[in-house]
């Protein structure tokens, strides 16, 4: 698909959203039912046909409205028990070069560009780094900013990394029926 | 178990870590998608329903389904941050959870120490969100929209 044309299909989705579409979101956002056939089940409770379901599922994944299907784990139970938010305030013009280097790294789990909030928050990427040990975090963010200093010299000014030490809550999307 | 999760890593045999990996991919849109993923991993349909059903029960899976970009149809994605007083701390999370746009929260070691990521059905429910809990707790809340994201495959090998 083009770029326009995915762009169209976005702003069309957001202008007309399927009715059926979020009626799917608001039966499945805590979670598919766990039964042979999930989709019937889910058709059965919106009173449609399973197919419309499928048909429905199928286009909602080629707009990008579903990511993907599957399993979140909770990091920390399968083994991933430090859980590093890498910050670094990255000159404007390297940002987005250096953003799309880091989300290449095997380490690096999500990557975005997001605001600073000067004084109190100087850092423009935010990189999420999940290992078996802070060492091993430390190790690898100390590993990517050497890379980042050659690759794009003096375009980090500033770093840091805050890791998790508790979930709070982690329940995700919930729209209201 | 609270809704507190798990801190530390908790033991799965061989058989739960190729069935979370393989459900990290793409889940079949079938009539049969546990039969089919049995197919795939040489496992009998009804034993991955019992274990996905165990995984998510003792809360090694938080969750299994569709995961939604809102922001694909107008709605919004976005991260939070606070500076809570340590002796407020569990107050100020119980005010701050209470909130069904609060899809989750970590406490971080910063002085900003509660990260927490806003989910709407429309973009002005974040600002919304973000003005209930600082009524609520007397706090400021950070607001770090996404600007730009970098494509990343997301997958934590089990």
């Amino acid at each position: 698909m083009s770029i326009e044309a995915s762009e169209a299909g976005l702003q069309s989705a957001a202008d007309t959203p399927d009715p059926l579409a979020r009626r799917i979101i608001v039966a499945t956002q805590s979670g598919l039912p766990l039964v042979a056939d999930p989709w019937g089940a889910l058709a059965h409770e919106l009173g449609v046909p399973g197919e419309t379901v499928l048909a429905t599922v199928a286009d909602m994944l080629a707009r990008g409205v579903i990511r993907r299907i599957g399993a979140v784990p909770n990091h920390y139970a399968i083994g991933f028990t430090a859980n590093g938010m890498s910050v670094w305030d990255i000159d404007d013009d390297a940002v987005d070069a250096v953003g799309r280097f880091l989300a290449g790294m095997k380490s690096v789990t999500h990557c975005y560009r997001r605001p600073r909030r000067l004084p109190q928050w100087p850092y423009n990427l935010f990189a999420m780094v999940h290992g078996r040990s802070r060492t091993e975090v430390d190790d690898e963010i100390a590993a990517l900013a050497q890379v980042i200093e050659t690759r794009f010299p003096a375009a980090c000014r500033s770093r840091d990394v805050l890791y998790s030490s508790r979930i709070l809550k982690k329940t995700g999307l919930r729209i209201a029926p | 178990m609270s809704p507190v999760e798990h801190q530390q890593a908790v033991v799965l045999d061989p058989t739960d870590r190729r069935l979370i990996n393989a459900l990290q991919g793409d889940f079949p849109l079938t009539r049969a998608p546990f039969a089919d993923l049995a197919n795939a991993l040489g496992l009998d349909e009804s034993e991955i329903i019992e274990r996905l059903q165990r995984l998510l029960d003792t809360r090694v899976l938080t969750r299994f389904g569709p995961m939604f970009q809102i922001e694909r149809v107008g709605g919004a994605f976005c991260l939070a941050a606070m500076e809570v007083p340590e002796e407020r701390f569990d107050e100020v999370a119980g005010a701050v959870n209470a909130l069904a746009e609060v899809a989750h929260n970590y406490r971080r070691e910063h002085a900003l120490n509660m990260w927490f990521v806003l989910a709407t059905e429309h973009p002005d429910g974040i600002a919304a969100a973000a003005g209930a809990i600082e009524q609520a707790t007397g706090l400021a809340v950070l607001l770090f929209p996404k600007e730009c994201e970098y494509f990343v495959e997301m997958k934590l090998e089990a």
